[in-house]
């Protein structure tokens, strides 16, 4: 080995004056930030989603969580007013304060749902699109088959079966019901198809690349092949596609928790909020508006992100 | 030509299959040969005629399926490659041989610092810990020639010119202080000057490490320069094998004469045309019949058709297969 460090190197290049020339190149995020910067759209929805985040993490140091679900009978569909902006709801709780707890709990099912359902899609696509073979046509079959059943019907008919009696649950000095995690299970495990399609075509090309021999000829694990060498080249399109799975899972907790199936009170969901809402439709307009207005913009704004991100990381588009 | 090293890699009959939707393509088809300590071997022959394929054959990297490396024995120390499960070579791929690609615009990871790639395998293989893999990183690209190495370590592969991610695959090949490299037509996507740089470096570093080298090309000029033995490859068998000098001086079958008589040299007059090779190589779905050059060869004669020929020895250290003794023009 120490042959390596005795031997000198005759056609080391003549040092040129680099002075001037001394600004390092950009990197790839760089450039990647770049051209997110240049996308209105997307910083747009950077901005709103960044509000929305604050709004739902900072508003409950104004108001605490016993005022969001405290029902009053009295106060029963109240207006907005200076008293309650948001108006009250059906059992007279705070709008307001609901949106914000709801908003968090929302936030919260889009995010860890997408976490398991990247890491599904993953795992699936990688391994369909790597080993290929009776491996593929295993996953596929599966992915094809939970593609064919409307993702509704799975979420309903996995809320039903798993919905039933779940203890709550204590989590950073908060109680939630049990049934956020078995939403984000459940939208985690229906939502995962897309991305592993999407994966498994990343890998059935990349894997034909002159690199991933090289790895193997330098002694390297299909594992870490897997993990270390190919994932990192399809890290674009699984961004892009975990950033719009946010918004789509945020809108499954919703229309799931509208049918009555999803998170269940006190524990508030943007979502859960508009159970109900549907018989106000006209006399209480205050009680789908604003978290449907919630919903909206945080969908929306999700989305432009994930455009932005989408141009922004594509390898290919290389304006600066 | 001391023959007193001791043999490092033995190839015996290996062969190597591909099942296609089209057919069964025999792409090596029971080559022999080996390769002695500190030894540099060079494999040549034109495009697709199996070069690469038997040493990707030999590592176990052929993908299977479609391949399919169905007969044949590689001894290295001692011991048989080819009967090794994928764990055992992957402690052998990159620490005792290792392997440089064609093109290094595409044998690199675009997402993944040089460092990293290079640090890798020393991880992997000597277990170092991440600060001295990355400082051993840093001498090794100042080893190979890489200035501000220092620096150089946190760029990516497309931060540097061709000649230099040759350069940066060298020092991945050579992280471990391997035993044998098998440098695949390294040269191929370079332009002529930073070849002669490559090819100078991979003597230098040869010599220091005291490995032993198999170089695949289809370029003769870079044969010369640097190999003790030629191994001559067409449609999958070896055709001749020859020292250099014999090699040059008296190619003995007409497919290494054809090679030789389509290189370019400074001692030829300049209104001579170099002679191009008539024909191209053998469809390789069907298994030949009868030599597989027959068809192009300017020697055949009616055995040809019939019986493929086999290596015979002509010389010390020179073996040709061939019917016919190209010199005379008579049958042998």
């Amino acid at each position: 080995m120490n042959m390596i460090m005795e031997s000198t190197s005759p056609n080391q290049p003549v040092p040129l004056n680099m002075e001037g020339l001394d600004t390092p190149p950009l990197t790839l995020s760089q450039l990647a930030w770049r051209r997110f910067r240049r996308h209105r759209m997307a910083i747009f929805g950077a901005i709103v989603l960044t509000l929305l985040i604050i709004y739902a993490l900072a508003g409950s140091l104004v108001y605490p969580e016993s005022y969001a679900n405290h029902t009053d009978t009295s106060l029963r569909l109240l207006a907005p007013s200076m008293e309650h902006p948001f108006g009250t709801d059906s059992v007279g709780r705070d709008i307001l304060a609901r949106t914000i707890y709801g908003g968090q709990i929302s936030l919260l099912i889009g995010i860890t749902a997408v976490i398991i359902e990247t890491l599904a899609g993953i795992l699936i696509g990688a391994l369909a699109g790597y080993y290929g073979g009776w491996i593929d046509s295993l996953l596929m079959r599966i992915t094809e088959a939970m593609l064919n059943i409307p993702e509704i019907f799975l979420l309903i008919v996995m809320a039903k079966f798993f919905g039933g009696n779940i203890p709550e649950i204590e989590f950073i000095g908060r109680t939630f019901s049990g049934s956020v995690i078995v939403i984000v299970v459940i939208i985690g495990l229906t939502s995962w198809m897309y991305l592993a399609r999407i994966v498994r075509a990343q890998f059935l090309s990349l894997k034909e690349n002159e690199f991933v021999l090289a790895a193997h000829a330098t002694g390297t694990s299909n594992a870490q092949i897997i993990f270390l060498h190919i994932l990192p080249n399809s890290i674009a399109p699984i961004v892009v596609s975990a950033t719009l799975g946010v918004a789509n899972a945020i809108l499954a907790e919703a229309y799931i928790s509208f049918l009555g199936l999803g998170v269940q009170p006190p524990t508030a969901t943007w979502g859960n909020m508009l159970d109900g809402a549907n018989n106000y439709l006209e006399s209480a307009p205050w009680l789908w508006f604003f978290p449907g207005l919630l919903i909206l913009l945080t969908v929306l704004s999700i989305n432009f992100l994930g455009d932005g991100m989408r141009d922004a990381l594509d390898p290919r588009s290389r304006a600066v | 030509m001391a023959m007193t090293k001791p043999v490092l890699l033995e190839v015996s009959d290996l062969r190597t299959r591909f099942h296609t939707p089209e057919g069964t393509v025999f792409a090596v088809n029971g080559i022999s040969f080996h390769v002695d300590e500190g030894e540099t071997v060079a494999v040549v022959g034109e495009s697709g005629c199996g070069k690469s394929v038997s040493m990707i054959s030999l590592l176990k990297l052929i993908p299977t399926p479609p391949g399919d490396v169905y007969a044949g024995t590689v001894i290295y120390r001692g011991s048989d490659l080819l009967q090794k499960s994928e764990q055992e070579m992957e402690d052998i791929r990159g620490k005792e041989i290792a392997m440089i690609f064609q093109d290094p615009m595409t044998s690199l990871n675009p997402v993944l610092t040089v460092g990293r790639q290079i640090s890798e395998s020393l991880r992997v293989h000597l277990g170092h810990s991440h600060e001295l893999a990355e400082s051993r990183t840093v001498e090794l690209l100042e080893l190979v020639g890489i200035p501000d190495a220092a620096r150089r370590v946190y760029d990516y592969p497309h931060q540097f010119s061709g000649g230099m991610r040759q350069r940066v695959m060298i020092a991945m090949a050579l992280s471990c202080a391997p035993s044998l490299l098998i440098a695949d037509e390294p040269t191929t996507a370079l332009d002529v000057t930073i070849q002669a740089q490559i090819v100078e470096l991979v003597a230098r570093l040869r010599e220091s490490l005291h490995m032993a080298v198999i170089w695949i090309t289809h370029d003769l000029g870079v044969v010369a320069g640097m190999a003790d033995r030629v191994i001559v490859m067409y449609a999958g068998f070896i055709v001749e094998e020859a020292s250099v000098e014999d090699l040059y001086d008296s190619p003995s079958h007409p497919y290494t004469m054809a090679l030789l008589g389509a290189l370019p040299r400074v001692d030829r007059r300049r209104d001579q045309r170099l002679k191009s090779i008539p024909g191209s190589p053998p469809n390789l779905l069907v298994e030949p019949r009868g030599c597989p050059f027959a068809p192009r060869c300017d020697f055949v004669i009616e055995k040809c058709r019939q019986e493929n020929p086999s290596l015979i020895q002509i010389g010390n250290s020179h073996s040709t297969a061939c019917w016919v003794d190209v010199k005379t023009g008579a049958p042998r």
